[in-house]
């Protein structure tokens, strides 16, 4: 088949051909993938952010570029100035019935805010998501759970706003509204029941751990830190303070391997919650250590103390209102809210926007202020 | 030039032959203990002995089996009952599950069996298992009048064990702190251990540790090129090179004084392997038991013995950049 001149002189020349052909494959390759690279850039590239001082390894890597770039939930965010009152217009609550919250705005504002929070709620079913399906005569009643609950959602906001600034403003004026969590969904996304214990035939300690669950993150930690750790003040650190400190495990104040991998569940929660690692808030040689953390281990702790607020006083009481379909999968338990019910991945929620200024009404549970 | 055929992990020469069927000359009937007929295997060969067999079965082998079976049978269908006895679940979740030690609350007593006791059951079956296997590897040297080196050697890595499992729950006055038996679960309680106790890298021992580990590995890697790299010379006659040193051993020593000004000898090299390898598990087992029953923070330890600097700079991003700038909003 091939010419006898080829044949000759493949036999006269008898080579192994192995060694080179893999060298030159091997290089080969590697040429063309760094060319590549070099034409495309890297396709592994990541971007880093530095937060202690140098030699401690501490940044904020980004993985996923994706989550550099613009929040896709923003371009959705309906917002309106709100109308400066002259003084002499009516009230809401004297010109509707049943008003228990917001009753202080003028009508145009009133209406103003129901406006956006159909839009940030419910844009697809409209006032009747909460109002029903009657005339306008008929909104003051309070028929539906959907009311009832949203009632007590705008409770919760201005007292965020209001009573949580150190949180939520921790850097510049953030804020929150009702957007922050729902993003345009009835429901929030991220909001968590409870499913502790995850393992059968198994008790106590072994009974609540080893499951790729979604409140365990999908580690083998424990699947009941934010049941323990977010709806009560518990302690979450483990560490002694001194180098020496008697004790066995079941001492009340002596923490356990167990109870240090529950903390360790709920801070990878919050890891995960924020798309950052440890060292965004620890110097991650010495965790427990105040004089190496970062600012924001101050405002992780108080989002803590709020979530644990928002729980306790909004949240699980609301538990008698729902219907079955929105209450908890195994236990019917109420709905309840943690870091990424709001932060969804990101640093900050909405990546830093102010949802606040243009919604004094809801930054206070007092009369509005406008300026 | 790369000579591929040269320089990969296989095994270039196999004897294929007579298989060989060890002594049976003391009048000890050594020979009632070996059981399967031997056979030659060429895949095998590729990576060691092509002979497979016979093996020894004596009572030691026997018992360490069975108890090890029992072990693992017991964690198995533990993790089996965890799941419902659900197999698509097990394999699902098989590196999720686990057989975990007792809650703090029972101390060092036995618990009820579904909240720790089968692990206490495990455990004590774990324990007769290794130990066994541990005389198994005395008994074997002794049958061939060998040295007790890697009975030693395998006590080292049993002490380390020993250390996690009992010795040090018994010093904590609870079962609670032993390790779980499960694929991640016992790395959890790896990185809760040394964040309970303030940073174990901060555990002088387990410094020592790494050094010897990280050294068995240079000196594995040294000691393996050296002899590859002088085999054309009779240098993987590596133990008759200890008396009668010829000139694989001249050119490997000779590389190595040149390289570093000193060379181990054909006997030295492995005296050094055998120390470093032994003494990872031993100060390793050490730091371990110190921890919590001696030192509860490490970091701070090391900081009142002068060890751990403290470094100079701000803490948080706004000294460095600003989150704006971070998402790209800003320069």
């Amino acid at each position: 088949m091939l010419p006898k001149w080829f044949d000759k002189w493949n036999a006269d020349n008898p080579t192994n051909i192995f060694g080179p052909a893999i060298l030159i494959g091997v290089i080969g390759a590697a040429v063309f993938v760094a060319a590549m690279v070099v034409t495309f850039g890297n396709p592994l590239q990541t971007a880093s952010l530095q937060t202690g001082p140098r030699g401690t390894g501490m940044s904020v890597p980004e993985f996923n570029l994706v989550r550099l770039q613009e929040d896709p939930t923003i371009e959705d965010y309906y917002t309106e100035e709100p109308y400066i009152p002259e003084g002499d217009e009516p009230l809401a609550r004297d010109i509707y019935e049943n008003v228990q919250v917001l009753g202080d705005l003028t009508e145009d504002n009133f209406n103003r805010v129901m406006t956006a929070m159909t839009q940030w709620v419910s844009p697809e079913q409209g006032c009747v998501y909460c109002h029903g399906e009657g005339d306008l005569e008929t909104y003051g009643e309070d028929n539906l759970y959907t009311k009832i609950v949203s009632r007590r959602m705008i409770q919760m906001t201005q007292n965020i706003n209001e009573n949580w600034s150190g949180h939520v403003n921790a850097v510049e004026e953030v804020g929150v509204n009702c957007y922050t969590c729902h993003r345009g969904e009835n429901v929030p996304s991220e909001i968590w029941f409870r499913i502790s214990p995850v393992n059968e035939a198994a008790g106590g300690w072994a009974s609540v751990q080893n499951r790729a669950t979604t409140a365990s993150q999908f580690t083998s930690l424990p699947s009941n830190a934010l049941e323990v750790y977010l709806t009560d003040y518990e302690p979450v650190n483990v560490h002694d303070l001194e180098s020496r400190v008697p004790g066995i495990p079941n001492d009340e104040d002596v923490a356990s391997i167990q109870k240090t991998e529950m903390t360790y569940s709920l801070m990878n929660y919050f890891s995960n919650s924020l798309g950052v690692n440890c060292v965004f808030c620890h110097n991650s040689r010495a965790f427990y250590d105040p004089e190496q953390h970062t600012p924001q281990w101050a405002t992780a702790l108080l989002g803590r103390q709020m979530v644990i607020e928002m729980n306790q006083e909004y949240l699980i009481p609301l538990e008698d209102e729902y219907p079955p379909e929105r209450l908890g999968p195994i236990y019917a338990d109420a709905p309840k809210a943690a870091c990424k019910t709001c932060h969804k991945g990101y640093q900050r929620p909405l990546q830093g926007m102010n949802v606040i200024a243009d919604w004094p009404e809801l930054a206070t549970t007092e009369a509005p202020v406008y300026e | 030039m790369a000579f591929p055929e040269y320089q990969n992990i296989f095994t270039q020469v196999q004897v294929q032959g007579n298989p060989e069927w060890g002594m049976d000359d003391q009048g000890n009937n050594m020979m009632e203990e070996r059981v399967g007929k031997p056979r030659f295997n060429t895949l095998v060969g590729l990576f060691g002995n092509a002979q497979l067999g016979p093996y020894y079965v004596g009572w030691t082998t026997l018992v360490a089996f069975a108890t090890g079976i029992a072990w693992f049978v017991i964690v198995g269908f533990n993790m089996l009952a965890q799941v419902g006895y659900s197999i698509p679940q097990f394999i699902r979740q098989l590196f999720w599950l686990a057989l975990e030690p007792p809650s703090p609350e029972y101390g060092l007593s036995i618990p009820p069996l579904d909240e720790g006791g089968w692990y206490i059951i495990a455990s004590f079956f774990l324990l007769v298992s290794v130990l066994t296997w541990l005389l198994r590897a005395y008994l074997l040297a002794q049958q061939h009048k060998m040295g007790k080196h890697i009975f030693w050697g395998f006590a080292a890595a049993v002490w380390l064990f020993l250390v996690l499992g009992l010795f040090r729950p018994v010093l904590m006055g609870s079962w609670s702190e032993a390790v779980p038996y499960g694929i991640f679960p016992h790395l959890d309680w790896t990185t809760a251990f040394s964040i309970r106790y303030g940073n174990l890298y901060y555990n002088p021992f387990h410094c020592l540790s790494i050094v010897f580990l990280y050294g068995s590995v240079l000196l594995f890697c040294m000691h393996g090129g050296t002899i590859l790299a002088v085999t054309r010379y009779g240098g993987d006659r590596e133990l008759e090179q200890i008396y009668d040193r010829g000139t694989a051993t001249e050119r490997a020593a000779l590389f190595w004084r040149w390289t570093m000004g000193f060379n181990a000898t054909m006997e030295g090299i492995h005296r050094w392997a055998w120390w470093f390898a032994v003494l990872t598990p031993i100060t390793g087992g050490i730091g371990i038991l110190l921890t919590g029953t001696v030192v509860d923070n490490w970091f701070i330890w090391a900081q009142e013995h002068n060890f751990a600097p403290m470094y100079d700079g701000s803490y948080g991003y706004e000294d460095y950049g600003s989150y704006e700038a971070f998402i790209g909003k800003e320069d």
